[in-house]
């Protein structure tokens, strides 16, 4: 099977002051196109930061990361973001739905950045709005929303401009059970209905079983599973 | 939806935030107004003043007089054009509020060498024929209500007693500048009252106002007036009318220099205000900006967002601002004692001034805050708490 990630040899350092805190050493794996994975690991073990790498939103010191036959460590910043905006989907643990925006404005923003029309825009927003069951709320802002709401407005967000891979961190750490468990399912869908490739970081066991994969991260480096 | 959309919404997310710096904006670039206006207004006399024409004055004080026989002997200068020669009367009237000019002139010469009061010709002959005769400046005709034939009766005090001049003609101003607030009359009516109670100051001008043919040579032709009179009873110092302008407005220099500065000082204040609220917003925002960019978005459009927001404020508050200070401005104009200032107007160079501050600020309190959103790295952004 083609696999549409590939990471090698990633190692990754952060700096507070004048120290070096290492967090990812001589990471490689590679994800298939279609597969949906969770990324497990206790707290501070670099789940977050493998994520970034994948997602082009932070660069490695060390190896290459290729998605979808681009190798992003090649691409300069305003190329890593032309590509990002194409390619990656993002779902955050805190929604980060601007406050200002209605739940449309928030769905719409991605696609901004495209070439769309108005009107082809509004397909899309709807479009997503609807997988997402939230068709009746896209005049709604945030804090008009629940959190599982926020999450669901948040992956419409991600999906609206049709991206290669969805990238999703801690997606239900912010959420109480039943809303937890309709993003897993909904993720689930995107997974099977829609082919998505779902990259997701989670330290919640019942996520990880909705998962098609389950990766273990601990101290920088894969644990055998 | 297009980012000047968000661009506004950004702008009155802090809606008590946005008003309350809009608002100190709007005040400051009123008082912008004001102060500039108040300082052209003082020096309106400077610009208002020609090329052609120079000032003779006792050289120790324009508040010596000069003898009148001065001025057959400037007159024989080559290159002097036309003499005339002027007092100033001072008095009260009415009451002591009221300021405006009053020069005792040379009723023959005096218009000729200020083509900029228009004087109708029939009201110049008959001023020019009845010694007790005035021509007033038309925006003193409309204060005092005057019309040709009525009656202005002065208090005296540089030229004790009680006069009675009759409105004969009223003058036109020429230019914006012209201080259309002036009255004029006889110096040998004065004269000869003088001569008959005060003999002693009789026969004595407060300065003359010379024509030349050529304002290149007024530097020359200024000696050459001042060398005539050089070791005499009264030496003389001759300067171009802009010279002698800018001598007056200089005994209140010192202030004109102070307005000057704070009025740049309040611009300074208004680039605090803006950069204060850019500066807050932009923290608030760390982590938004970090998403937009995480999106795809690019440095172009944050720095639009910003600086699109930071104008949008500063911008709202300049136009407030401006457009209470016609009011305001009217408003103080009237609370000012009558004539203090001959010409009051806000001129289009303050309104240029405060419009591009505004701009200039808005530009300068996005500054701070483009830097900081442009240097947050995207997973420093995304983990921030704010
Ligand atoms: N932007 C950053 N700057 C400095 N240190 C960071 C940064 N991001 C993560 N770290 C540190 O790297 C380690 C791994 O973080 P992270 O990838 O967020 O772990 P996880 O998501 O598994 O909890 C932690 O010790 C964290 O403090
Ligand atoms: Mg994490």
């Amino acid at each position: 099977m083609d696999s549409i990630i590939q990471v090698q040899a990633v190692s990754k350092s952060y700096w507070r002051d004048s120290f070096e805190i290492p967090v990812l050493n001589n990471v490689s794996f590679e994800i298939p196109a279609g597969e949906y994975l969770a990324l497990m690991g206790p707290s501070g073990s670099g789940k977050t930061t493998l994520l970034n790498l994948i997602a082009g939103i932070d660069r490695p010191d060390k190896g290459q990361i290729s998605v979808a036959g681009t190798n992003i460590g090649s691409l300069s910043e305003s190329q890593l973001a032309k590509w990002r905006s194409t390619h990656v989907g993002f779902i955050f643990q805190f929604y980060n739905l601007i406050p200002v925006l209605t739940a449309y404005e928030n769905v719409e923003l991605p696609l901004l950045l495209t070439s769309l029309s108005k009107k082809e825009r509004r397909q899309h927003v709807e479009a997503a709005l609807t997988v997402v069951g939230l068709q009746d709320r896209m005049q709604h802002y945030p804090k008009q929303l629940s959190g599982g709401q926020e999450q669901r407005v948040a992956i419409a967000r991600a999906i609206a401009t049709d991206p290669t891979i969805l990238v999703a961190d801690e997606p239900t750490g912010d959420l109480d059970k039943n809303s937890a468990d309709e993003i897993l399912k909904l993720l689930e869908r995107l997974n099977t209905e829609f082919h998505k490739t779902i990259v997701m970081v989670t330290h919640d066991p019942r996520a990880a079983e909705k998962a098609r994969v389950v990766r273990h991260l601990d101290k920088g480096e894969f644990k055998r599973s | 939806m297009k980012v000047f959309k968000l661009i506004f919404k950004n702008a009155l997310r802090h809606k008590l935030r946005t008003v309350l710096t809009v608002v100190g904006i709007a005040i400051a670039v009123m008082a912008f107004g004001l102060l500039r206006t108040v300082v052209t207004a003082w020096s309106s006399g400077v610009e208002a003043s020609a090329a052609n024409r120079l000032i003779t004055r006792q050289a120790i004080s324009f508040i010596f007089p000069l003898p009148y026989s001065y001025r057959d002997q400037i007159a024989k200068i080559p290159g002097v054009d036309k003499v005339t020669y002027a007092n100033w009367f001072g008095g009260t009237y009415i009451d002591k509020n009221q300021f405006f000019a009053r020069l005792a002139v040379d009723a023959e010469t005096n218009f000729d060498l200020y083509p900029e009061f228009l004087v109708p010709a029939d009201q110049l002959t008959t001023f020019k024929r009845e010694r007790n005769s005035c021509i007033v400046g038309s925006d003193l005709a409309q204060r005092y209500k005057l019309k040709i034939g009525d009656e202005m009766q002065m208090d005296g005090d540089i030229y004790p007693g009680t006069w009675n001049f009759v409105v004969r003609g009223i003058y036109k101003p020429r230019d914006k500048s012209t201080d259309a607030t002036q009255m004029f009359f006889h110096w040998q009516y004065v004269d000869e009252r003088m001569k008959q109670d005060t003999p002693g100051r009789a026969g004595n001008v407060g300065w003359y106002v010379i024509r030349i043919s050529d304002p290149a040579r007024a530097g020359i032709i200024s000696e050459q007036v001042d060398a005539l009179f050089k070791n005499s009873r009264a030496e003389t110092k001759t300067e171009t009318e802009r010279a002698f302008q800018q001598g007056f407005v200089a005994s209140a220099g010192a202030i004109i220099t102070a307005m000057n500065f704070i009025s740049f000082v309040i611009i300074g204040i208004i680039l605090l205000v803006v950069g204060n609220t850019m500066i807050m917003s932009a923290r608030e925002r760390t982590r938004e900006y970090a998403v937009l960019k995480t999106l795809g978005f690019s440095a172009g459009h944050l720095v639009g967002l910003i600086l699109g927001e930071s104008l949008f404020i500063s911008l709202l508050g300049g136009g407030l601002g401006l457009l209470v200070t016609y009011p305001f401005i009217a408003g103080f104009a009237a609370v000012v004692p009558k004539g203090f200032f001959p010409v009051f107007n806000i001129e289009p160079i303050t309104v240029i001034l405060a419009g591009s501050s505004a701009i200039l600020v808005g530009l300068l309190a996005s500054l701070f805050p483009i830097q900081r959103a442009l240097g947050t790295k995207i997973v420093d952004g995304l983990r921030h708490i704010g």
